[in-house]
């Protein structure tokens, strides 16, 4: 299987990326390749120009400014995975990255690329919504900052602008709270047919504050408001964990079924997720 | 017709350096094979998912079948065909042949680098780490139990050995 033919750019700068993008309608960027590159073969996606970024070094990185943790989009799955930096505060960031695929795919595989194709069962989308992610954008007008909250815009969709590109993710400081993603996979694939990411802020034995997010249920990540409102000030033990973890599917009205997973059995896997996320978290 | 845009890449494979012409559509697996006839890495599922293709670039282990010759421009590849020295099979290679690790072969060469790629981070892996570093590469006849011995073993001897391979 071969891609379909294309016009090859590498840009050596996001400035000159952005221009590319501008200037050529139906461009597409590439960034570690691993979710475009499989569509093409398959003409799902039929490009007529690349813009390659992947030599544009200052993209990768992992660093703090400011108390928030910092990623550049193209960091690999693998880098965040091993990076101490991201382990120490934001824990459902470095358990979803290692989950991703295999070894080779976490090699190339890049976090920008990842969130702007959109999968909806893909790994980072729970943690980037549960940690309160921002995703750093250039476009032809300048930066702009998206709330994670609004990035997602439905099935493989994104609120980007055709000329943006990502260039980081900003996370939050974790202020004394826990994070760690939870997830079923499709034994296969390797795609989430449920994940769930959890932030926990414990007092004592009781919960302070919650942020919870779950990938694969729908056609974009979802928030777990009601799980969040029953956790806040409850015990974080078995009981309290396992009341507020049949919350988990109020009020989601579109939950995915598909060869893989029936709505009910959907349903249900977030539940047990939704518990061992925040027992481990929580504890 | 229009006449194909090709582009000039160069890359260092197995420690030889090559600089030839491709159409950008070109995988780096196809160029790896058809141009410079080095046919150790397989084309399997062609989906990123059996890891037949297998190849180091920079030491870490990826599939060529999703990876574009022109994004590997200026790269440090090293196929399977570079890990024997003169007629001394690879400490790897020894152990699949030893602990009978392959049965048709096809997906023998991406297994051990990516073998080789665990090997680097991890000089003495138990058999859980062994198991997961190879979940890319998928076998659809011997089975895993002595794919995993033999990378048990030869990361023994390479640790004899002292690591220098």
């Amino acid at each position: 299987m071969f891609p379909g033919e294309f016009e090859y750019h590498r840009a050596t700068s996001t400035d000159e990326a952005v221009r590319l993008l501008a200037d050529n309608d139906g461009a597409k960027l590439l960034a570690g390749g691993h979710s475009l590159l499989p569509m093409m073969k398959l003409r799902l996606a039929v490009p007529t120009v690349l813009v390659d970024i992947g030599s544009i070094e200052e993209l990768a990185f992992v660093r703090q400014d400011n108390g928030d943790l910092v990623i550049g989009s193209m960091t690999t799955h693998a880098d965040i995975a091993a990076s101490e930096t991201v382990a120490a505060g934001h824990g459902a960031l470095a358990e979803a990255a290692a989950s991703i695929g295999d070894v080779q795919v976490r090699n190339l595989g890049t976090i920008g690329g990842s969130l702007a194709h959109a999968d909806p069962a893909a790994d980072y989308a729970a943690a980037a919504l549960a940690l309160d992610a921002q995703i750093e954008v250039l476009g032809p007008d300048g930066e702009r900052s998206i709330a994670a909250a609004d990035f997602f815009a439905g099935l493989l969709t994104t609120s980007l602008a055709p000329a943006e590109l990502i260039t980081g993710v900003r996370f939050p400081g974790a202020g004394g709270a826990t994070s760690v993603y939870e997830k079923f996979a499709q034994p296969a694939s390797g795609f989430a047919i449920v994940g769930v990411a959890a932030e926990i802020k414990a007092d004592g034995g009781s919960c302070a504050a919650a942020r919870i997010a779950a990938t694969g249920i729908s056609d974009r990540p979802v928030r777990l408001s009601q799980v969040e409102a029953a956790l806040v000030g409850a015990a974080l033990d078995d009981d309290g964990i396992a009341a507020a973890a049949e919350h988990a599917d109020a009020g989601l009205t579109d939950v995915r079924s598909d060869m893989y997973a029936a709505q009910d059995y959907r349903r249900h896997l977030l539940g047990v997720l939704v518990r061992r996320a925040v027992t481990r978290a929580g504890s | 017709m229009t006449r194909i845009k090709m582009t000039r890449i160069r890359m260092s494979v197995n420690g030889v350096e090559h600089t030839h012409e491709v159409e950008a559509r070109t995988l780096l697996v196809h160029f790896l094979r058809e141009t410079l006839g080095l046919t150790g890495a397989h084309v399997g599922c062609e989906t990123s998912i059996c890891g037949a293709c297998t190849v180091l670039i920079g030491g870490r282990a990826v599939k060529s079948c999703t990876r574009l010759a022109v994004q590997a421009d200026g790269a440090e590849i090293t196929t399977i065909e570079g890990l024997a020295s003169d007629d001394e099979l690879h400490p790897l290679q020894q152990s699949f042949w030893d602990d009978h690790g392959l049965q048709c072969g096809f997906c023998t060469p991406g297994t051990i680098l990516a073998a080789h790629d665990l090997l680097t981070r991890n000089a003495d892996p138990d058999d859980a780490e062994i198991r997961h570093a190879l979940e890319g590469n998928l076998c659809r006849c011997t089975g895993y139990q002595n794919i995993v011995k033999a990378v048990r073993s030869a990361a023994a001897s390479m640790r004899e050995a002292g690591g220098t391979t």
